[in-house]
């Protein structure tokens, strides 16, 4: 099927929410620096974050700034805007991150017709300013 | 080892109001269509409904999002004077089947002598289960999924099967056999919401909703209550029909399949998966069974290519073989020999979630029921076990195996 470029969804239509397990990633994302929650005594990464390391049982967080490079996992490819129901091509990524094993984001990717998306991908973060002065990471081709 | 409530409880009794095509049950209450399923379920088992003493739920009694009910409501509405057992699976549709097991604990444990096991499920325009995903206010765990726009549970599907089409070569041919194989199983079946034949024509020309998936591998939006009733083995010689045995019923799963679709953090090969096969193994080692043993599969379908990842899971076929299973027929219901064809096992003979209602599971249990007591619409000859499954979704997901009395 033939759905032409990808867009990111619009930023403006885009709310987060945070709490403090999940804050720091955002606020690195308002720097434009893209890191992932690692454990301060194991090393293990895991994401979305949480509490506690779900190796070793450890509180302790390092938030290292990622290279900002991933790898495709999955994808969808998607024509309707969620919030208005407006014809809107988008290819919701689930990405692999680079430097920090075993964890993955969800975001859109974009800079590339949709029909070429595809596994194994590489794909670099590009930031989109959403709701009430927060960043998302998105990801270009 | 065998399960310790092996053959200990039965479903004795099962009720379902009219199927609605979402929305259109209004002016109906949803304690208006769960009452009238209670006491369907218990004419059909030849008790009053004033003898049921026990609730056992699943999915937060009710669809976890929509109008809610609750015992006491409940009990009210129908006069019960006491009860002694209420208790609810944790998570959601995926605890369908589990709850029967919930009942079963509650049974056994002589809390209570006859528990109802209810979903009404209505979906009226200001909470259409397929959109309150993703119309959720944003916290802090759906920031990491809502942006992406992956927003209701087929577009998290769609990716759950974009991997396994990338792993093992998997088509959109074998998600269109699924829902035409059990499409066949309702133009004779009266309450089905869709029973035209359908070609594969008209599959491929289904508009594409979350590529790889189609409005067709998309499940039904039904209105509706379906209640069964369980009760220990004693009891259930005294009630109208042949008792539908409770064999195995296994809930849970793997860290594997991990939060599941609010997450994306499956390795492979779980993320190409159902997220079934830990609940899968422990319902097998209960019961000494295994998918070949099974006459009738009655699996949880709201997306299509779940099903096919369900067949792995339990073993029907091997995990990457799902594509090859399904296109060779396996799946479908003969009505000539009441066999399956091509030496598969037949699955939702009812039409399932994608043909017949989608009542959250509870439409697979009626139709396991009925199975095994010879008297389905398309019933398979001599059914002696019938496997059903509840989720994929969020952990825990659930087994059960119905035995002929």
């Amino acid at each position: 099927m033939t759905y032409g470029p990808a867009r990111a969804l619009p930023g403006d239509q885009i709310r987060i929410t945070t709490n403090p397990d999940t804050e720091p990633f955002w606020q690195a994302a308002k720097e434009g620096r893209l890191t992932a929650c690692q454990c301060g005594d194991c090393g293990h990464f895991r994401m979305p974050p949480t509490a506690i390391c779900p190796e070793c049982g450890s509180r302790a967080k390092n938030w290292p700034t990622l290279p900002g490079t991933a790898t495709v996992f999955s994808f969808a490819i998607c024509n309707k805007n969620p919030k208005n129901g407006e014809d809107y091509v988008y290819v919701p990524v689930v990405v692999d991150l680079d430097g920090a094993p075993g964890t993955r984001l969800n975001a859109n990717v974009s800079g590339c017709d949709a029909e070429d998306v595809h596994i194994g991908m590489k794909v670099s973060v590009d930031w989109t300013p959403i709701q009430d002065g927060w960043v998302l990471p998105n990801f270009k081709a | 080892m065998a399960w310790v409530n092996q053959d200990k409880c039965a479903i004795v009794g099962v009720g379902a109001t009219d199927y609605y095509v979402r929305g259109k049950s209004w002016p109906r209450t949803i304690n208006d269509m769960a009452a009238e399923a209670i006491m369907n379920a218990c004419a059909d088992a030849g008790i009053s409904h004033k003898q049921i003493d026990g609730f056992s739920y699943y999915s937060t009694a009710g669809a976890g999002y929509l109008d809610k009910f609750d015992t006491a409501s409940l009990m009210e509405t129908l006069g019960m004077p006491h009860i002694s057992w209420s208790a609810t699976l944790t998570s959601g549709g995926g605890g369908c089947p589990g709850a029967i097991g919930l009942a079963t604990a509650g049974l056994m444990n002589e809390d209570c002598t006859y528990t109802v096991t209810l979903m009404a499920l209505q979906q009226l325009p200001q909470h259409r289960l397929g959109v309150v995903f993703g119309a959720a206010a944003p916290n802090p765990e759906n920031s990491f999924l809502q942006p992406s726009g992956l927003v209701g549970p087929g577009h998290l599907m769609s990716v759950l099967a974009r991997r396994h089409m990338h792993l093992y070569g998997t088509t959109q041919d074998a998600f269109g056999e699924v829902v035409m194989a059990t499409r066949a199983n309702t133009h004779n079946r009266p309450k089905a919401v869709r029973k035209d034949p359908l070609t594969k024509e008209q599959y491929d020309a289904s508009v594409m909703l979350a590529d790889p998936l189609r409005r067709l591998d998309f499940c039904l939006e039904t209105d509706g209550a379906v209640a069964v009733i369980t009760t220990t083995m004693d009891r259930a010689k005294d009630c109208r029909h042949k008792p539908a045995v409770v064999h195995a019923a296994a809930h849970g799963g793997q860290r594997e399949w991990g939060r599941a679709f609010a997450w994306m953090g499956m390795p492979d090969p779980h993320f190409a998966s159902s997220g079934h096969k830990f609940t899968a193994d422990r319902v097998w080692a209960q019961s000494g069974l295994t998918a070949k043993d099974m006459d009738v599969a009655l699996i949880y379908d709201h997306f299509s290519p779940m099903v096919l990842m369900q067949l792995e899971d339990y073993g029907f076929c091997e995990k990457g073989e799902g594509n090859e299973y399904v296109l060779s027929g396996k799946l479908r219901y003969d009505p000539a020999t009441g066999k399956g064809v091509n030496g598969g096992v037949p699955v939702n003979t009812h039409g399932g979630n994608l043909n017949e209602a989608y009542i959250i599971g509870m439409t697979h249990i009626v139709e396991g029921v009925e199975q095994v007591r010879g008297t389905a619409i398309n019933q398979v000859k001599d059914a002696e076990f019938a496997l059903v499954s509840g989720g994929p979704a969020s952990l825990p997901v659930s087994s059960l195996i119905l035995r002929k009395d």
